[in-house]
């Protein structure tokens, strides 16, 4: 390239060194760089710098805030495996209890049906015992009353035969005795 | 090359390019300290779309940290992306995050200022980098070459000197070698090199675009060449083409170059022992 350059140089009639700066190059430049340094450095840079922060501050309240929840929730969780070991534990005793309350109630309620056997058992005895008291009584009465007329009607007969009319009294009195004797035995 | 220059000189033939290309002629001002040609032109006018652009880009921040969006929008993100890369990639990696925000000003403006004038060499129309002329690299690299002295000196005071001409570690009678080798390395060469190779490299880039196009403007219209001849220029035209995409990258390689140097010589400067 240099031997071009050179041939080039000696072609125009001002030769230039490009190494050589020129007042007006120097004064754009500079024109150019300070205008962007300041640019860069009070209007860009802070502003980015803003957001950045901004962003990462967001990133890592986030990361807290999901942190907090992940927590709580945990938290949260044990409470309701607590609570579902709780109520577990109070089903199971009320289950429990029920049971025993249902045993209790099913002895009660068997001693009261006993208990009501019993005194149906024991009130039918006391009727039928009445009972036969009044049948025996009414039936004194009227033994009472048939001897009477069976009196009559012997007395009646006796005047035809009076060694029957002996027989029939003897037989009756006897037949009388065996059955009141089996009444008091009863 | 030789068929080139056999031809050059004449109205119809192959116009070599020259140095004169960044020397062109003033449009306003001329003769004062603000004389304006083609190239300080081309200057404001990227002057004018960073300052745009990166206003664009600001306001969407502020629009983004008031309304706590932290979600960036699209054009949000580019310009975070933009500016994220000289911050994360250069600034921090090398100075530290506390450190690399202090000098991250510089940084950014150097970055986006040789970006964005580098990327006017491939741009039609415009087709000259902001950088192909001395002033402004040797701006930036004044500032550069300011800014490390003043870390340096803002660390270890007149210490920073003493570090850097007489390191630790070497007997005393090789001061004598080492001591002018470090400051000619140390504080002539690094603002020399910075601007000098920002600003060839523009150069040589112009000059090898000029030339592969010209060639075949030459090929293809010139009444000296006949035939078959004509088809040289498709092929200068396909190495201009490949040049283009070329320069696109050395425009980036280039900024990135200038602004890590930067960094890297701040962070020399701040080092505690060499």
């Amino acid at each position: 390239m240099t031997p071009l350059i050179l041939a080039a140089e000696t072609a125009t009639e001002v030769a230039k060194n490009p190494l050589i700066p020129e007042v007006y190059d120097l004064v754009w430049s500079s024109v150019v760089f300070f205008i962007l340094l300041a640019f860069f450095w009070f209007m860009v840079l802070p502003n980015f710098k803003k957001t950045l922060d901004a962003r990462t501050e967001a990133i890592e309240g986030r990361l807290a805030e999901a942190e907090r929840i992940q927590a709580e929730v945990a938290t949260k969780t044990a409470d309701i495996a607590k609570a579902q070991e709780n109520s577990r534990a109070e089903a199971s005793a009320i289950r429990e209890q029920a049971r025993a309350e249902g045993v209790t109630i099913l002895a009660e309620l068997k001693e009261q049906a006993s208990l009501e056997a019993a005194r149906i058992t024991a009130t039918a005895k006391q009727q039928i015992e009445a009972e036969r008291q009044a049948a025996l009584v009414s039936l004194r009465a009227e033994v009472g009353l048939l001897a009477i007329d069976l009196a009559s009607a012997v007395v009646g007969a006796s005047l035809s035969n009076d060694k029957v009319a002996g027989k029939v009294v003897d037989d009756f009195l006897s037949e009388l005795e065996a059955g009141d004797k089996a009444g008091k035995q009863k | 090359m030789a068929p080139f220059t056999e031809t050059s000189g004449s109205d119809d033939g192959f116009h070599a390019p020259t140095i004169g290309e960044f020397f062109p002629d003033a449009i306003f001002f001329e003769g004062t300290p603000f004389e304006l040609n083609r190239i300080m032109m081309i200057r404001l006018l990227i002057l004018t779309v960073l300052v745009v652009l990166f206003w664009l880009w600001t306001g969407s921040f502020k629009k983004a940290y008031k309304t706590g969006q932290v979600v960036p929008t699209r054009f949000q993100l580019m310009g975070e992306i933009s500016l994220n890369f000289v911050r994360t990639s250069i600034a921090h990696e090398q100075l530290g995050k506390k450190d690399g925000d202090r000098f991250l000003p510089l940084l950014t403006t150097i970055f986006f200022v040789v970006l964005g004038m580098n990327i006017t060499g491939i741009i039609p129309a415009l087709n000259i980098a902001g950088t192909s002329v001395i002033g402004l690299p040797l701006v930036l690299a004044v500032a550069a070459y300011v800014t490390f002295i003043y870390a340096g000196m803002k660390k270890h005071g007149f210490g920073f000197f003493k570090n850097s001409l007489f390191p630790a570690g070497v007997p005393a009678p090789f001061y004598i070698l080492v001591t002018p080798i470090e400051f000619l390395s140390t504080f002539i060469l690094r603002p020399v090199t910075l601007a000098l190779r920002l600003m060839m490299n523009m150069i040589a880039g112009h000059l090898l675009l000029v030339l592969c196009f010209s060639a075949t403007h030459f090929f293809f219209t010139s009444t000296q060449v006949e035939g078959a001849m004509r088809l040289f220029g498709a092929g200068t035209f396909l190495f201009g083409f490949a040049f283009t995409l070329f320069e696109i990258l050395v425009a980036f390689l280039q900024a990135y170059v200038f602004t890590l140097l930067t960094t890297v010589y701040i962070q020399l400067a701040m080092a505690d022992e060499h």
